[in-house]
C-alpha cells in the first residue's frame, strides 16, 4: 500500500489526493455496475425458477453471459428522442435518476475503515441524496410530453415522498439507540449488548429491539426504489411503461441502472442500519466484508422473491399503507424507544 | 486565492446564475428547475462554511420533499405566460417595495459588524458535531420558539385541509379497511346440494 501511494506521490505530486479519491470512486463504482447487470441475470434465473421455467441459457454457460449481450445491445441502439419532447430535460433525466443512486455509496462503510468519505452526518447525507432520486423520474415523465409516461411519474412521485416520510422515521429510531449519525459508528453500536458478550451478536443487532422499524424500513425500501409490488409508476398493464415509456436505446438502460443500483444501496443500508453490516453473526467466526456481501445478498434475494410472489398494490392502498399505516406504527415505536432508553430496562448504554 | 475561495465563487456563480433564470425562465418547469439548482448550491455554499447540518437539511427538506411537491404542482398547472404579463406594471411598485425591504433587511444583518451590532459569534467546541451543538441548542436555550415555530407549522397544516375539505364525499367508494380482512368464505359461499333423481 504504502509503494502505490509513494508512486502516486511521485508521478501525481500534489494532485495524488484527488487522483487517488478517483481512484477509490472506480473501485467502488465499477463491481457495483457488473453487480447490476448481474442482479438482472440473477433476478431472471430466481424468478424463471420460481415460475417452473429456466431463465436465460444461450447466450454462454448457463446464460451467464447473457447481461453483457443484453447491455451491448442497448448501447448500439438508436436514443430517439421524441418531437414535442422537451429535448434537454430528456435527455439530463435518466442521468439525474442514475447520479444520486451512485453518489450514496460515497459514506457507506464496507469495513469499519473500507469507506471512501467518513463524515459524521453521513446518515443525513444518504437521507438527504437517496431523496433526490425521485427528480429523474418526474422530469423523465414531464419531458416526453406522452400521457402515459405523466401519469406514471405523478403516481412515483406521491409514492415516494410518502415512503421517504416512515423510512425518515425509522432511521430516526437507529440514530437514537446508535447515538450517533455516523454509518461506522451505528454498526459498531451493534456489537455491544448482553448477547454479544455470549457470543451471539446477531441477537444484539437492530433488527431485535426495532423489528417493526425493520420491517418498515424494508417494505419502504421495496416501495422507494419502485419494485413490485410498489410498481405502479410502471405499471405495464395499466400506463404501459411509466415514466420511461418514450426511452429507448441507453437512456433507457441508465433508467434500469439506477433501479438496480438502488436496490443494492437499499440493501446495503438495511444490512448497515439493522443487520450489524459487516459483523460476524457469531463470536467465534471473525468480522469482514464477506458478511455484509452475504446480509446484501440475502435482502436482494428478498427483492426478488416479492416480485415473484405478489401483485401489484393499487394505488390507493399503497398510499393508505403509507400514510394509515407505516406512518403510526413509526410514530408509536419511536415513542416506545424513547420511553425505553429512559427507563431502567435500557439495553443501550 | 485559495482553493476554498475558488469554490466559493463558482458556487456563488451558479446561484446568482440560477436564481437569476427563476425569475427569468418563460416555462414554469424551469424556472422551478432552475430554483432547485439553486437550493442545491446554496447547500454547497454553507457546507463550505462547516454548517454541514444546514448544508444537508436544505438539501433534505427543500430539494428532496418541497421542491418534488412544488414541480408536482407546477406540471399539471396550464400556465398563459401572455395573461400572466397582464398586470406587471400594475404590480411593480409593490412588488419594488417588498424588494428595498428585503434588501433593507439583508444589509443590516450582513453589514451588523459596521453598524457596531453585537452578533453573537458562533462557539462550537472543537469534536463536537454540528449536528449535536444545533440540537443541544434548540433543547436548552432555544426550546420555546422551537416549540413556538412547530406549532405555528402545524397550524398551517390543519389550514391547508381545512381550505380543501369539501364536506363529507357523497359518493360511493371502497373502504380499504374493510377490503383488506376480507376472507374467502365471506365473499363465497360453497352450497352443498343432493343429486336431483327422477
Amino acid at each position: 500500500m504504502d509503494a502505490v501511494m509513494n508512486f502516486g506521490q511521485g508521478l501525481f505530486g500534489g494532485a495524488w489526493p484527488a487522483v487517488w479519491t478517483l481512484v477509490k470512486i472506480v473501485l467502488i463504482v465499477a463491481p457495483m455496475m457488473l453487480g447490476v447487470a448481474y442482479l438482472t441475470y440473477f433476478e431472471r434465473k430466481v424468478i424463471g425458477y420460481m415460475q417452473v421455467r429456466i431463465g436465460p441459457n444461450r447466450v454462454g454457460p448457463w446464460g451467464l453471459i447473457q447481461p453483457i449481450a443484453d447491455g451491448l445491445k442497448l448501447l448500439l441502439k438508436e436514443i430517439i428522442v421524441p418531437a414535442t419532447a422537451n429535448k434537454g430535460i430528456f435527455i439530463i433525466a435518466p442521468m439525474l435518476a442514475i447520479a444520486p443512486a451512485l453518489a450514496a455509496w460515497a459514506v457507506v462503510p464496507f469495513t469499519d475503515t473500507l469507506v471512501l468519505a467518513n463524515i459524521d452526518a453521513s446518515l443525513l447525507y444518504i437521507m438527504a441524496i437517496t431523496s433526490m432520486g425521485v427528480y429523474g423520474i418526474i422530469l423523465s415523465g414531464w419531458a416526453s410530453n406522452s400521457k402515459y409516461a405523466f401519469l406514471g411519474a405523478m403516481r412515483s412521485a406521491a409514492q415516494m415522498v410518502s415512503y421517504e416520510i416512515s423510512m425518515g422515521f425509522s432511521l430516526i429510531c437507529v440514530l437514537m439507540v446508535s447515538n450517533s449519525l455516523n454509518l461506522v459508528d451505528i454498526v459498531n453500536v451493534q456489537d455491544q449488548g448482553r448477547f454479544a458478550g455470549w457470543g451471539l451478536s446477531f441477537l444484539s443487532w437492530n433488527w431485535l429491539p426495532l423489528f417493526p422499524m425493520f420491517l418498515v424500513y424494508l417494505i419502504s425500501g421495496v416501495a422507494e426504489t419502485n419494485r413490485a409490488p410498489f410498481d405502479v409508476s410502471e405499471g405495464e398493464s395499466e400506463i404501459v411503461a411509466g415514466f420511461h415509456v418514450e426511452y429507448s436505446g441507453m437512456a433507457f438502460a441508465v433508467f434500469f441502472l439506477a433501479e438496480y443500483a438502488n436496490m443494492i444501496l437499499v440493501s446495503a443500508l438495511t444490512s448497515i442500519m439493522f443487520l450489524g453490516g459487516w459483523l460476524s453473526p457469531v463470536g467465534f467466526l471473525p468480522d469482514g466484508i464477506l458478511w455484509l456481501f452475504a446480509k446484501m445478498s440475502a435482502i436482494l434475494f428478498l427483492f426478488l422473491w416479492f416480485r415473484a410472489t405478489f401483485p401489484r398494490y393499487r394505488y390507493d392502498q399503497l398510499m393508505r399503507l403509507g400514510w394509515k399505516v407505516f406512518l403510526p406504527i413509526c410514530l408509536i415505536w419511536l415513542v416506545v424507544v424513547g420511553v425505553w432508553m429512559m427507563s431502567p430496562l435500557n439495553i443501550w448504554k | 486565492m485559495d482553493f476554498q475561495t475558488g469554490v466559493f465563487y463558482f458556487l456563488s456563480a451558479i446561484l446568482i446564475f440560477a436564481s437569476l433564470r427563476v425569475i427569468t425562465a418563460r416555462n414554469p418547469v424551469h424556472a422551478a428547475l432552475h430554483l432547485i439548482l439553486a437550493f442545491f448550491t446554496c447547500g454547497g455554499i454553507w457546507a463550505l462554511l462547516q454548517a454541514e447540518f444546514l448544508a444537508i437539511a436544505i438539501i433534505l427538506v427543500y430539494v428532496g420533499a418541497v421542491m418534488v411537491l412544488f414541480l408536482f404542482v407546477v406540471m399539471m398547472l396550464d400556465i398563459n405566460i401572455d395573461r400572466i404579463r397582464q398586470g406587471f406594471w400594475n404590480y411593480l411598485p409593490l412588488g419594488a417595495l417588498l424588494g428595498l425591504l428585503m434588501v433593507m433587511e439583508m444589509g443590516l444583518v450582513l453589514g451588523s459588524k459596521y453598524f457596531q451590532v453585537p452578533a453573537a459569534e458562533a462557539m462550537v467546541p472543537a469534536g463536537v458535531s454540528n449536528t449535536k451543538a444545533i440540537g443541544a441548542l434548540m433543547f436548552s436555550d432555544y426550546v420555546y420558539p422551537f416549540e413556538l415555530a412547530s406549532l405555528i407549522l402545524l397550524v398551517g397544516m390543519i389550514a391547508a385541509i381545512v381550505l380543501t375539505y369539501r364536506g363529507p364525499k357523497k359518493s360511493r367508494y371502497t373502504n380499504p379497511n374493510q377490503q383488506v380482512f376480507v376472507k374467502a368464505k365471506d365473499r363465497v359461499r360453497v352450497l352443498q346440494m343432493p343429486v336431483e333423481k327422477d
